[in-house]
């Protein structure tokens, strides 16, 4: 019971943390404030996917987690690399 | 301006082999729990984009000398050889077996054709997957 009550607040203050990175994805003046933003908002996601998996007392959501965090991680970097040197994938390397 | 990735190359070397052996449990645990050849073919296709992105086409092409559309064909290949052993035992098309093998080190293990049968959908997705990337990356 505790636990469900401790949850709910969680998920209640995640929720409003994720409308406030999308307030910084629709306001930011540079590109670089968006993908930031983003990139926390699949963070907030990896949270709020373990706490639903606890509300929800199994764990066939736990391989969500993961999967959640190694995308998001791979389209900040090719967004970064975009940003960098206007392509994203080098035919070949310069460097 | 000349720029060194050491940073972004590294993590490449590390979070790359984490993503493959995420894919490979992935695609095992298909059976039983989520996951299943799609998942794991789109995960593998990530880890090899991730080292797409870290280096360059020439680069992942010396690394992994393989051709994608030749995947794409043996993954139909695998697919629909399944299939016609359903067939060749006189059943119907698509008929699977199954049967518990007492293996070496893993003991009594249940084995599935159904196996092949998402080898052949990993393949697939794998194969087009780096088709579209790849194609998409060398066109300027």
């Amino acid at each position: 019971m505790i636990i469900k009550i401790a949850l709910s607040i969680g998920l209640l203050l995640y929720s409003i943390s994720t409308f406030l990175y999308l307030y910084r994805i629709l306001k930011g003046p540079t590109t670089s404030d968006k993908v930031i933003a983003l990139d926390s908002i699949g963070m907030n996601l990896v949270a709020i996917v373990a706490m639903l998996s606890m509300f929800y007392k199994t764990n066939a959501y736990l391989d969500v987690i993961l999967l959640i965090a190694l995308l998001a991680f791979i389209g900040t970097v090719s967004f970064s690399k975009f940003i960098e040197k206007g392509k994203v994938i080098d035919r070949e390397r310069d460097n | 301006m000349k720029t060194n990735d050491v940073l972004l190359r590294n993590v490449t070397k590390v979070v790359a082999f984490i993503i493959f052996l995420f894919s490979l449990h992935l695609f095992f645990a298909g059976h039983y729990n989520p996951g299943g050849g799609f998942v794991a073919g789109l995960t593998s296709a990530g880890a090899i984009t991730l080292t797409l992105l870290a280096y360059d086409i020439k680069t992942v092409q010396s690394m992994l000398n393989i051709n994608t559309i030749f995947i794409t064909g043996v993954g139909l290949l695998f697919a629909v050889g399944t299939g016609l052993l359903g067939v060749f035992l006189g059943k119907p098309f698509l008929t699977h077996v199954f049967g518990y093998v007492n293996l070496p080190i893993l003991g009594k293990t249940s084995l599935h054709t159904a196996t092949l049968f998402d080898l052949g959908v990993y393949l697939v997705v794998v194969g087009v997957t780096l088709t579209i990337i790849q194609s998409i990356g060398e066109s300027d």
